[in-house]
Parts: structure tokens; C-alpha cells; sequence
């Protein structure tokens, strides 16, 4: 990250939710390649995007592959900035305690486990928007 | 300025590719640089040959087709998500015993890496579809 200039903020904004479209799921194939870029890597979750987080998804009557565990793996991609909306959630009686626990470890703190998750207030995510170079809307 | 540009939805259903068509042209014919057009989701149909749309209609990919020709356009399909659709070029018709292919010409098939790339080159990414 410290090789000046060639690094760029991408930003994944996540809308949808995460069945009844392919969106999730290319998004997340884009999030995981783009890792190897070892770019400076956002993801945001708004509107109905906010249930891709959800905890104890079961996919098994709708015949999809559940793929709520690659959510979980995003930390070893050091995809680690992780906002969701929290007007989001709110308007949908989601908390946080309903979302899967996503973490991190940190290798600049002897691997010490840190949480990805940013709850993030609209005013917040405009700023978010404002400071990237590329932005992705999923 | 150098543009990369993105296609996320397949033609006739959605303006996404009618509209990222006119952008590149235009921005080519003020004087800008394309680097790459990368198609993705159903975006990757907009590379299919076997589009025959009525006569009195547009033809969305051979338009893409002769734009790439005339201005050396880059532009790539994602392969994970032309599998998906049943987008093949040769190497993919025989690697899985397809009977045909169908990439028109001036498209490549080619990885998400080409879409982070773009990214990472272009001034502005643009994003159509929804």
C-alpha cells in the first residue's frame, strides 16, 4: 500500500438483495478478484443490499448455492472496510446483531481480530462517495 | 481523458448498452480515449453473433461490432459470466464440446482482472445499467 500513486479507493456498493438477482453474487466474484489488485478496497451495503449480510442463511428451498460464507472470508482478502447502512437496516428492523460477525486480522497488531462492519449514517456514506476513485453499483 | 466503460445488462431488454454505445461514440468523436468496454452480468449478450433483430431495428452488438473496428476498441466479455449465458468463442466451443460459437467480432472473452484493470488505468470508470 505504500507504493505512492498506485493505489486507487475502489468502492462496491451493494443494493440488492441477495437472492432473486445474480447481482450479489457477481458483485462478490468482482470483490474477490479486484483483491489481487492490492487496491484500496471498500464495500458498502444500502437498501435492500443490507440483507446480504443477514446471519443463518438457509438457501435450501430456492435450489441457489448459499454463499453467505464468502462474506466471512473477506478479511483474509484484506477486504476489511466493510459500512452498512444504518438507516438501511433500521427501515427494515434489522440491527447489527442480526448480521453475520465479520472480522479481520490485523498484521500490525499481532494478528489481533478486528470487526470490518462500519455502521454508517447517510451524511457518512456522501462522504464515502466523495473520496473514491472508482465506484462499482451492484 | 481516458474512459473505461462498463455494460451490466444485455441489449433490447434495457437502454444500458443503447446508451454506453452512444457515450463511447461520442467520446471518441470528441477526441477522448476508450482504454477498454468491459460487459459483465447480462451485459456479456451484447457480444452474441447470433442476434438477428427485425429490419427495421437496431442491431445493438453489430453496432458495437463496427465501432470496435473502426476505432480499435477493446472490448471484453467476463468469462465467468459468458459461461453462465452461453457465450462461447472457439477456444471455449472446444474445451467444452460446444457445437457452435457465437463472439461477434470485435469482442474478446477475458477475465474480471480486465475490469479492475480498467479501473485502475482509466480517468473515470462508467458505469451503465441499473
Amino acid at each position: 500500500m505504500s507504493e505512492a500513486g498506485a493505489t486507487k479507493k475502489f468502492l462496491y456498493i451493494n443494493r440488492k438483495a441477495p437472492y432473486g438477482t445474480i447481482y450479489a453474487w457477481e458483485s462478490l466474484e468482482v470483490v474477490l478478484i479486484g483483491a489481487a489488485f492490492e487496491q484500496d478496497v471498500s464495500l458498502l451495503f444500502m437498501d435492500d443490499g443490507v440483507y446480504q449480510l443477514i446471519k443463518g442463511m438457509d438457501t435450501k428451498g430456492i435450489g441457489m448455492k448459499n454463499f453467505s460464507a464468502t462474506y466471512s472470508a473477506l478479511g483474509d482478502y484484506d477486504v476489511n472496510k466493510i459500512y452498512v447502512d444504518q438507516d438501511a437496516l433500521a427501515e427494515r428492523g434489522l440491527t447489527l446483531e442480526d448480521l453475520q460477525h465479520l472480522v479481520w486480522e490485523d498484521e500490525n497488531e499481532d494478528w489481533a481480530e478486528k470487526d470490518s462492519i462500519r455502521l454508517v449514517s447517510r451524511d457518512e456514506i456522501a462522504g464515502l462517495l466523495e473520496e473514491q476513485d472508482v465506484i462499482f453499483n451492484f | 481523458m481516458k474512459f473505461g466503460i462498463m455494460v451490466n445488462e444485455g441489449p433490447y431488454t434495457h437502454q444500458a448498452s443503447d446508451s454506453a454505445y452512444f457515450f463511447t461514440k461520442a467520446a471518441l468523436d470528441k477526441g477522448h480515449e476508450i482504454f477498454r468496454v468491459f460487459f459483465y452480468h447480462d451485459g456479456v449478450q451484447n457480444g452474441t453473433d447470433f442476434t438477428t433483430p427485425p429490419q427495421d431495428d437496431r442491431n445493438v452488438v453489430k453496432r458495437w461490432s463496427e465501432l470496435a473496428q473502426e476505432h480499435d476498441l477493446d472490448l471484453v466479455l467476463c468469462v465467468a459470466a459468458a459461461q453462465r449465458r452461453g457465450l462461447v468463442d472457439e477456444d471455449e466451443q472446444k474445451r467444452h464440446g460446444k457445437d457452435g460459437h457465437n463472439v461477434a467480432p470485435g469482442f474478446r472473452i477475458s477475465g474480471l482482472g480486465q475490469l479492475i484493470e480498467a479501473g485502475i488505468q482509466a480517468d473515470r470508470l462508467v458505469v451503465f445499467g441499473d
